[in-house]
């Protein structure tokens, strides 16, 4: 990213403690951005609040099930020892479900396949995304014309729809169901790096390597890719948001991971059936569950777009 | 312009052509093939073949393809074998209330988001804007069926303000003669998209007050107030065209889950419906409809922009 450091040496280099960094050439000027980036993102409170926030959660929901432990996966244990729809108690601070399934417990256990799910799904987007747009935006002519039709084909169908279509073929597990979300969400990126990729390739220092023989892998490997990071971080953090959301919906449309296990949609899904009786123990909880985390990375996202973007810092 | 519209539209076929080959595809995926789904487990191996080549199954791909889209020609979306009726009858009969919910719902979005993205551009940075901003990023964050089910809980149940679900059998025009029943739903899905249209009307309007021109009208001695609506307002607007057409699928994809909350019976409810009953020729069906749906919003979005820019509209290409 050219304008990020042409952006941030000339603003350090005129004090004359940093004029040494200037000349120390290309790693100081990294260990500057990467300071610089972690400066701005730190003085975003509600960013690193998220930050703190997501790593809670995920403490919570990854170490929490050893320390308050409960019967999440014997259903029949369940519903012979424990009552069904009680609200919350010393036993049961958060109340339980309709199967007797302790909620708290509940919240982590769905939570570990919620985070899951979204981090893999956003990460296998990101990654098919990034390799399919640099490529479409380096060879350009008819290959990058058929790769992006192929992109606007993809994005023009409702996401939803294509998802229940694949779930209804292929029973949901965890593992399908992220190959499923990510095969809906790396079309975004793909046209994000393309866009990159197209206004990288002409710059003067790829130009430079190309002229001096390097091969178009080492060009996109080790110049377009890691040049274009900023996009590809601030993408996959509202990625993963995005397919929280989406592992939410086809969880509540009853197409989310099988019983015994559980996911927050699929809780939400069960709590809302009992809407009418007033439980709201099995409803606001993992709401807000889902909402909090949702909010917190796209706090995060917005935090590292500003970090990492500098066209957009103290205007 | 007339040549960009043309491009256009050949766009939009091709776009509806590429729908089409995916979704032929992915019938083809269905484990046991279209026999299995449409005879059930226990069909015999002769059952499964004689099936085939009544319907032409045993033929190579391609040729399936081309009959696939023959009959697509004709209006026949294929056979749903568990409602044992044909598709395009069970989409029609559905299509005007999802029409109905969504162009309502994104109407209403336009309505809040636009004076709010503005509204929130004027005040940059100050408090106005940072809390719109968190609710903006909290209505981004909230799933479209919670939303829909609070809406209930609050609104229905405990209020009692307004029906938790519109009458099933009352006519798409129902939402003019008995409004009461479609206020929540309406608002689920135009919550939505408030967010996204509401920040995009912020950054277009920041986006435009940068512009040269807009330094200009502010250097001649125009008032704030004519810079902000004789110039930046409108220019800033075009761009919501382009966005309403781009969020299109994500507004029907929501509107699939709004029908499902409130057991609307358009298009998203049959699609769920079909979706539990392993109807997989119903459920690629309402798909293909859908996406040619909202193929055909963005055309209609892109020619309006086109018309509506002069910059488009007179310069030719």
């Amino acid at each position: 990213m050219q304008p990020l450091e042409g952006n941030v040496v000339p603003d350090e280099a005129i004090l004359p403690e940093h004029e040494a960094d200037h000349d120390a050439g290309e790693a100081v000027a990294e260990a500057g951005f990467l300071r610089n980036m972690v400066r701005v993102f730190g003085e975003n409170k509600l960013a690193v609040a998220s930050l703190i926030f997501l790593v809670f959660m995920v403490l919570f929901c990854f170490v929490g099930p050893h320390i308050y432990v409960t019967n999440q996966t014997n259903a029949q244990d369940a519903l012979l020892n424990s009552t069904q729809n009680s609200p919350p108690s010393w036993s049961h601070p958060l109340g339980t479900d309709e199967n007797g399934f302790d909620i708290l417990g509940r919240l982590m256990y769905g939570g570990q396949i919620a985070l899951i799910v979204g981090f893999a799904a956003a990460v296998v987007a990101t990654v098919i995304g990034v390799t399919y747009g640099a490529l479409s935006g380096f060879f350009g002519g008819w290959l990058d014309s058929l790769f992006m039709r192929f992109v606007d084909i993809g994005l023009s169908i409702p996401v939803l729809f294509l998802l229940i279509a694949l779930v209804t073929i292929y029973r949901p597990t965890a593992p399908l169901l992220i190959i499923v979300i990510a095969a809906v969400s790396w079309l975004v990126p793909a046209r994000l790096i393309r866009a990159e990729t197209l206004s990288l390739r002409t710059r003067e220092y790829v130009q430079a390597v190309r002229v001096m023989g390097g091969s178009r892998r080492r060009i996109i490997g080790r110049h377009i890719i890691p040049n274009s990071v900023g996009t590809i971080v601030v993408f996959a953090t509202f990625d993963v948001a995005d397919s929280i959301l989406l592992l939410a919906a086809l969880g509540f449309l009853g197409l989310g991971v099988p019983a015994p296990q559980t996911d927050w949609g699929t809780m939400l899904s069960n709590g809302v059936n009992y809407a009418s009786n007033g439980y709201w123990w099995e409803i606001y909880p993992v709401g807000l569950c889902i909402i909090l985390v949702v909010v917190a990375l796209n706090y995060i996202g917005d935090a590292l777009r500003d970090a990492l973007e500098v066209r957009l810092q103290r205007r | 312009m007339l040549g960009y519209i043309i491009r256009r539209i050949i766009q939009a076929i091709i776009v509806i052509l590429g729908v089409s080959l995916i979704v032929f595809l992915l019938s083809q995926l269905i484990p046991g093939g279209q026999a299995r789904a449409a005879l059930g487990p226990k069909a015999t191996p002769l059952q499964i073949a004689h099936f085939n080549r009544l319907n032409g199954y045993n033929q190579p791909l391609w040729v399936q393809y081309w009959h696939y889209i023959l009959s697509i020609i004709k209006g026949d979306l294929g056979y749903s074998y568990k409602n044992n009726q044909g598709v395009t009858a069970l989409i029609l009969n559905r299509l005007p209330k999802t029409l109905v919910l969504v162009g309502s719902s994104t109407i209403l979005a336009l309505i809040i988001a636009i004076p709010l993205g503005m509204a929130q551009a004027v005040r940059r940075n100050q408090a106005f804007d940072y809390v719109m901003t968190g609710v903006s990023f909290f209505l981004y964050a909230i799933p479209a069926f919670l939303i829909g089910e609070l809406l209930i809980i609050w609104f229905s149940f405990d209020l009692n303000w307004f029906p938790s679900q519109p009458p099933t059998s009352a006519s798409p025009w129902a939402i003019i003669t008995d409004p009461r029943a479609f206020v929540l739903p309406v608002f689920s899905l135009a919550a939505l998209t408030i967010a996204a249209f509401s920040r995009y009307m912020r950054s277009s309007v920041l986006d435009t007050l940068g512009e040269d021109y807009i330094r200009t009208a502010k250097a001649k001695g125009a008032s704030p107030r004519r810079v902000l609506y004789g110039h930046a307002f409108r220019n800033a607007l075009l761009p919501i065209l382009t966005l309403i057409g781009l969020s299109l699928p994500a507004i029907v994809g929501g509107a699939l889950i709004v029908e499902t909350v409130f057991n609307y019976p358009g298009m998203g409810l049959l699609t769920v419906q079909a979706a539990a009953n392993d109807d997989v020729p119903l459920v690629l069906g309402t798909t293909l409809v859908a996406t040619a749906a909202t193929v055909l919003g963005s055309l209609l979005a892109d020619v309006l922009y086109a018309a509506a820019d002069p910059r488009i509209r007179l310069g030719g290409d």
